[in-house]
């Protein structure tokens, strides 16, 4: 089972996902040929290539580890389990030494202390249980931002209308300094810390729309066009240069508020989106 | 896609445009927030930078083999703005022609870059494996001992190291119009 693991996060972090690594393709078509956003995306595309080749981190930043793991395996992919896998990995170089003490500033040199990686307990459904891992990125990370309604500069008031205008002010306030082209994932409602752990958790959806099985109703679906035709009408393009592509998805969701309370909650992904799912 | 050798030619480095792909082959020597530090208190350059190219880069580099001879696993750029005040007075003091990094600069260094004849060349984030490949040897480190292997000026040679010039010699920043233009289209959708 660690063996299993082991190599679960060597892929993962080596790796893009198909439908992520489609939708760059697609990207690198639609760019004018000889621009810089097509170099840009060229550029990703053959460090995606070359890293899966190898086996090695397609990015020295590897992030974040946060595994979902099916409520059933609790007692199969315990948390000490979780971490000597992460342990393993880190000592074979699949990951980088990457946790450091918030307190003294010293490396956890095998990526392991309290709470780290982040292990979530979530509920299955079906007949197959799932272990998934995503690897996020600190330059991505960093751009996540939290708005609460209403907002008078952004003239955005407690509803869809005003949920808009904070997701494309984050797009136009983030430009490339999340290693654009990004995916975002959106949280409307909630409180603060459900706000940023749903808004991520949009980020293990699937950008194709036949495999992805939504985070809420039609309304939300068509926000979620809205949003990526009109983020990218702003010219912000890979890593900031210009061009048609800012981002490469929106996935939003919604969970109940209280009356005093509107948050928009906007996760930023970069392009090394990294997840990866099993079946154990 | 435009070829830059080095040495970097000022003439050349001069005529380069905003917008314009580049590939680098040559030295790179690697330098971020310890080193830019290290100069502004009156340290010693390590390495001559007269037509130079500085990369704004934390590699992962270990040592291996019986020789004991670097190599170097990824090498992508950091972000660039921390070494914002530190920047004018070292391209004007060293001669550099390339600054290579991620997310661009502030006015104060694209001027110095005007008047000393230096261009920002913006290397893809996150593209740590191809930029790695692209260092065919490490030819050398300096300030090793002092500042640790992420932050150690590492003497790349590389080949083919391709970026995009993000910010001219001629005052031109493309960070600064894509912002602009960027909020514009974002009033007219309101």
């Amino acid at each position: 089972m660690q063996d299993r693991l082991v190599s679960m996060i060597r892929e993962t972090s080596s790796s893009l996902p198909e439908d992520v690594l489609a939708a760059l393709r697609a990207a690198a078509r639609r760019e004018a040929r000889g621009g810089s956003a097509a170099v840009v995306l060229r550029t990703i595309l053959d460090n995606c290539a070359l890293a899966k080749r190898n086996g090695t981190p397609l990015c020295q930043d590897t992030g974040t580890l946060t595994f979902f793991v099916d409520e059933r395996l609790r007692r199969r992919v315990t948390p000490a389990l979780v971490r000597r896998a992460v342990a393993c990995a880190t000592e074979c170089g699949f990951l980088r030494r990457n946790t450091i003490d918030a307190v003294t500033g010293r490396s956890c040199d095998d990526n392991c202390a309290e709470g780290a990686p982040v292990v979530h307990y979530v509920a299955g459904d079906g007949p197959a249980r799932r272990v998934t891992l995503l690897l996020k990125g600190g330059g991505s990370e960093n751009m996540s931002r939290q708005y609460s309604l209403p907002d008078a500069a952004l003239g955005a008031g407690r509803d869809l209308a005003g949920v808009r205008a904070c997701v494309l002010d984050a797009v136009q306030k983030i430009q490339g300094y999340g290693c654009a082209p990004g995916i975002l994932g959106v949280c409307v409602g909630g409180d603060r810390a459900t706000g940023y752990a749903v808004a991520k958790a949009q980020l293990l959806r699937p950008l194709d729309a036949a495999a992805d099985a939504g985070g809420g109703g039609a309304e939300l679906r068509r926000l979620e066009k809205a949003l990526l035709r009109e983020a990218n009408a702003l010219g912000i393009g890979p890593m900031g240069l210009g061009g048609k592509t800012t981002l490469l998805g929106v996935k939003v969701a919604a969970r109940t508020r209280v009356p005093a309370s509107f948050f928009v909650t906007v996760a930023y992904m970069c392009w090394a989106c990294r997840r990866r799912t099993i079946e154990l | 896609m435009i070829t830059l050798t080095y040495p970097f030619d000022e003439k050349a480095v001069r005529a380069l445009k905003a917008g314009d792909a580049v590939s680098i082959t040559g030295r790179l020597y690697t330098g971020r927030d310890k080193f830019h530090k290290f100069v502004a208190d009156g340290g010693a350059l390590p390495v001559d930078f007269t037509d130079g190219a500085l990369y704004h880069c934390g590699p992962v580099c270990v040592r291996d083999g019986a020789d004991g001879a670097w190599r170097v696993v990824a090498a992508g750029p950091t972000t660039s703005v921390r070494e914002n005040p530190y920047e004018p007075a070292f391209i004007a003091a060293s001669g550099v022609r390339l600054i290579v990094g991620k997310g661009g600069m502030d006015a104060a260094t694209r001027a110095a870059m005007k008047r000393h004849g230096c261009v920002y060349v913006q290397a893809v984030g996150g593209a740590g494996a191809l930029y790695a490949a692209a260092v065919r040897r490490v030819a050398g480190v300096s300030l090793l001992d002092e500042f640790g292997a992420a932050e150690a000026v590492w003497h790349f040679d590389v080949v083919d190291f391709r970026g995009v010039v993000a910010m001219d010699a001629h005052g031109r920043s493309l960070f600064a119009e894509v912002a602009e233009a960027s909020a514009r289209a974002l009033a007219g959708l309101r």
